[in-house]
């Protein structure tokens, strides 16, 4: 299978089962349309007559001869003979956690999957007993894996800060004893963060999330406090003191785009100015009755605007300056090995949510959800089915992900978008899909050029 | 070649013959918390 597309004035061409990418000329992306294996030894007169009209002959003789050059050393059309990996992907030991530390929010966002910070169900603080049962549980669970992630999540995790402390304290101490690492992260919305908390946090946090959407009228549109008014000043002067006492560690700016800002550029430019230079930006996920929810009349316009975005991008790297798009990072030749691309993002599998009463969920967005609902971590169940089939929810058995050019960056999309979206985490959230595959173009285009530039 | 600019190793492949050792970072967790991309993540397999 290869995919072929345009983006700003270059054609490329990747091939999916090898990885290969390459950049070609107008002939040999008008021979594609036209020529696939089997091959026979010359360039069918068919194919000639029907392109002599815009192209010379030896031209197409000759390119003809490369595209079957290219097929021969596999790096073009090359077979799909990943299924046999997919079959082994198997129930696998817990390494990621996350923690609803706080089922309580002090912000209203319009779009919180989480039902403005509560999930549905009530707002609810996670004891420090509970935070420590689940670490034991997840070192009991990680058999010999060594580095854990554990995610500090919410609502707000800052609203139960002092438990966030303890069970850090905890993880400390239980690490050394059980030979693991603990990596530990937080996500928060920026509204407080004193200096002994932000002094707490660049210690002990391996990275930090900061929620902000942009430019101050988006983010204070969407993202007020309970009372209606907006909150980019006041996180924005915390965000700008936490970077500066954060230096060279990890972190970075995250937002939402929505029906509202599809000009999303001009807010991750914003981001930019305000000297955040790593940034995930996304589109909101939403009931389409949404009025902000994004709908596929929307599409022409964001693909557009992540063309824009790829242009300014480039741009500023160019100028010999740092910025880093979160969903424009690929690395073509030393990425994820394929395995971990056709398995994904590992909920229910590598990876599990804890809810404040200990209920144990495949991941924070499926919080709430009775279906799969995996047990509790104080009554010792943990149901191995439905761990199984997430284990077993890879591209291969993902009926339009097999198909699909996509498969080995995207990996088979959200579970929890498919299965809120699309009725059933095997089921591609088409919206989703489209959006992907998108900003996967505009990846691949960015660094292909660059290594091109390098390399001559 | 003339037409074609091949770009990189196109080493999938052989990353599937010795991959999947499960050290990397689950890939939602601790990054955008909202999507799956897992084409950006780095490896993490010893050597
Ligand atoms: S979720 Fe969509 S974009 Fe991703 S691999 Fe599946 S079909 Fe392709
Ligand atoms: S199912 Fe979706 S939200 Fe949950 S961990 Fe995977 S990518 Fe993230």
């Amino acid at each position: 299978m290869i995919h072929k597309f345009k983006i700003n004035g270059y054609n490329i061409v990747l091939d999916v089962n090898s990885g290969g990418v390459h950049i070609v000329d107008n002939l040999t992306y008008d021979l594609l349309e036209n020529v696939e294996p089997p091959f026979s030894e010359k360039c069918p007169e068919t194919v000639l007559k029907k392109l002599s009209k815009l192209y010379n002959t030896d031209d197409i003789k000759e390119c003809y001869d490369e595209i079957v050059s290219l097929y021969n050393d596999k790096i073009l059309f090359s077979e799909d003979d990943y299924e046999k990996f997919a079959k082994s992907s198997v129930s696998s030991p817990v390494k990621a956690m996350c923690l609803i530390i706080s089922q309580d929010c002090n912000m209203r966002c319009k779009y919180c999957f989480a039902s403005t910070g509560d999930y549905g169900q009530g707002r609810k603080l996670m004891s420090v007993e509970t935070g420590k049962k689940a670490l034991d549980f997840l070192i009991e669970k990680s058999e010999d894996r060594k580095f854990l992630e554990v995610d500090f999540f919410g609502g707000e995790p800052m609203l139960n800060f002092e438990a966030v402390k303890a069970i850090v304290e905890y993880g400390r101490k239980r690490e050394k004893e059980a030979n693991k690492v603990f990596r530990f992260t937080i996500t928060t919305n920026g509204l407080m963060m004193n200096d002994e908390q932000l002094e707490f946090i660049n210690r002990e946090m391996k990275n930090v999330v900061l929620s902000i959407d942009g430019r101050k009228e988006v983010h204070d549109y969407m993202r007020p406090l309970p009372n209606g008014k907006g909150t980019y000043d006041r996180i924005v002067e915390n965000f700008k003191r936490f970077a500066k006492a954060r230096g060279d560690k990890e972190y970075y700016v995250r937002g939402t785009y929505t029906k509202n800002n599809l000009d999303f550029s001009n807010d991750i430019m914003h981001l930019y100015e305000l000297g955040f230079d790593q940034i995930s930006v996304e589109p909101v996920m939403a009931d389409p009755k949404e009025p902000y929810a994004i709908t596929e009349g929307d599409l022409a316009k964001i693909f557009r605007e992540y063309e824009i975005l790829a242009a300014k991008i480039t741009d500023i790297l160019d100028s010999g300056k740092f910025i880093n798009f979160f969903h424009f990072m690929i690395d073509l030749d030393q990425g994820p090995c394929a395995i971990k691309r056709l398995r994904g993002c590992g909920s229910g599998n590598e990876y599990i949510c804890i809810a404040p009463d200990g209920d144990i969920y495949p991941c924070h967005q499926f919080v709430g959800i009775e279906k799969y609902h995996m047990g509790n971590i104080f009554d010792g169940t943990f149901d191995l089915d439905i761990k199984n089939e997430f284990a077993s929810a890879h591209v291969y058995s993902k009926p339009e992900c097999r198909k699909c050019w996509a498969k080995f960056y995207c990996s088979g999309g959200c579970n929890a978008n498919n299965y809120i979206y699309a009725g059933d985490i095997h089921n591609a959230h088409k919206l989703s899909c489209q959006i992907q595959k998108k900003r996967l173009e505009c990846a691949i285009m960015m660094r292909a050029l660059r290594m091109l530039e390098k390399a001559e | 070649m003339k037409h074609i600019k091949t770009i990189n190793k196109a080493n999938l492949k052989a990353s599937a013959a010795k991959g999947g050792c499960g050290k990397c970072q689950a890939s939602c967790q601790s990054a955008c918390k909202t999507s799956c991309t897992v084409a950006n993540q780095k490896c993490e397999r010893e050597a």
